[in-house]
């Protein structure tokens, strides 16, 4: 078994380091990085609390060997805030509408809520629901979950974020 | 969970891929998207000495209108299958399966070709292949073969490609312009494999089924092609009679297996039921 040289720009800095191919994105992120805002939580590839941005896609970082990120541009929450260290839209958008209670699934539901708007910068509540199918949260029922991401939207695209009518 | 260790190899062209995979044997898998592989690895069900990442291979990634046929490269991920206008334009109903397929993260991920190629019974695209007549191109070290996606399936994970041998490409008839489709899969939750899933693609005129092919997922130890099923509804209405006959020819060739996803009689059924509603879908979309 050989380990392999890669090369990843995470959040913005080139790292260069040695793994082994069996090493996992997450732990390749959590251990020899020590970015531990990605969290495992299944480790099966259902509950998408490892989701981070990897060249413009949302991944699992479970499933996902770090060898297979080579090359790769790497987004995880750590990389997230504004530069000024202010809190992003969609930060922001979690904390005002109470879209986290625990915390752990958040920094995979950020991720993936990013991409999504990337993707589809005014999106409909169905379209966010299923948007964040591949991220599991226990806690909050994911009403407040998707009027965060909701906020983010309306604040990215400058329009005041106003909640429907019961 | 850690998988067992492997050496990596990421080979830039088909020919290095299947020259590796046949030197290296048994102890070497293809890796596609790995949703699959990855997690099989990760319990030690699977622990292949050797990886061979198709990744790096530019060739494999081709989408194109070839002719009557459209061509896919087998490293197509489910999200470029959702987001190719070539593809919903001509063939929409790759785009309503693929969006079926697990959850968005995995479909970033995971590739058209692995989902076929792998010989899973769950997986929902060899039915669909199998519905549309699409044929896969094999590429082993002595060159190209082409298997059709009706003949390719041999049991659970058991499939025509020979050691060392690869699917490189997906070539899909294109369907009549305003033909009508429907895949309609069970499922206990997002991300889960069917409960039973059907595929159909009808053509009608001024009333009539001209023809009809309907694919079935997960309801036996390979994707099953119902052909009697689709012979029945050709030259008729589409009314009541004829497809309780589709229905009951269909679910008579199933074989699901009891599973956590219900006893084998409630599966066979279900595939009675999404068949029943795929092909409501495909006639309401057929133009007549």
């Amino acid at each position: 078994m050989t380990k392999s040289h890669i090369k990843v720009t995470i959040n913005g800095k080139a790292v260069e380091a040695l793994v082994e191919p069996r090493t996992l994105l997450i732990h390749f992120l959590r251990e020899q990085q020590n970015l531990t805002g990605a969290h495992i939580g299944c480790d099966t590839g259902h509950c998408g609390a490892c989701t981070v941005d990897m060249d413009e896609m949302s991944v699992k970082s479970c499933m996902t060997f770090a060898v297979q990120a080579n090359g790769a541009a790497i987004t995880t929450i750590e990389g997230v805030a504004n530069a000024d260290g202010t809190l992003s839209a969609l930060q922001e958008g979690f904390r005002m509408m109470h879209g986290l209670q625990c915390g752990y699934c958040t920094p995979g539901m950020i991720l993936r809520a990013h991409r999504l708007l990337q993707e589809n910068a005014d999106p409909t509540e169905d379209e966010i629901r299923h948007g964040i199918a591949g991220n599991l949260c226990r806690c909050t029922g994911y009403v407040n979950i998707v009027k965060a991401i909701q906020y983010a939207a309306a604040k990215i695209n400058g329009t005041p974020y106003q909640e429907a009518a019961e | 969970m850690i998988p067992g260790t492997f050496d990596y190899h990421r080979p830039t062209t088909v020919e290095s891929a299947v020259a590796l995979l046949l030197q290296l044997g048994e102890d070497a898998r293809p890796l596609a998207g790995g949703h699959s592989l990855i997690p099989l690895m990760k319990t030690r069900l699977s622990a292949p000495e050797h990886l061979v990442d198709l990744a790096a291979i530019e060739g494999l990634r081709r989408l194109e209108h070839v002719g009557d046929h459209v061509v896919i490269g087998a490293m197509t991920t489910q999200h470029a299958v959702i987001n190719s206008t070539l593809l919903t334009d001509l063939v929409p109903i790759l785009r309503e399966t693929a969006l079926v397929i697990a959850d968005p993260q995995i479909r970033y991920k995971g590739t058209i070709g692995g989902n076929c190629a792998n010989g899973d019974p769950g997986n929902d695209m060899p039915a669909l292949m199998q519905c549309l007549g699409a044929s896969y191109q094999l590429t082993g070290t002595g060159g190209h073969r082409e298997v059709s996606a009706r003949d390719f399936y041999l049991g659970a994970y058991e499939t025509a490609l020979a050691p060392g041998e690869i699917l490189t490409e997906i070539r899909i008839p294109v369907p009549p312009a305003g033909h009508g489709y429907g895949y309609e899969k069970l499922k206990r939750k997002v991300g889960d494999y069917a409960t039973a899933a059907a595929a159909v693609v009808i053509t009608m005129a001024a009333g009539t089924c001209t023809s009809a092919s309907i694919g079935l997922t997960n309801v036996s130890e390979t994707p099953l092609w119902a052909a009697e099923a689709g012979r029945i509804l050709v030259g008729s209405t589409l009314d009541a009679a004829t497809v309780n006959a589709a229905v009951a020819a269909a679910e008579a060739i199933t074989n699901p297996a009891s599973d956590m996803r219900g006893p084998a009689e409630y599966r066979t059924k279900m595939a009675g039921i999404m068949l029943r509603r795929a092909l409501e879908r495909a006639r309401v979309r057929a133009t007549v």
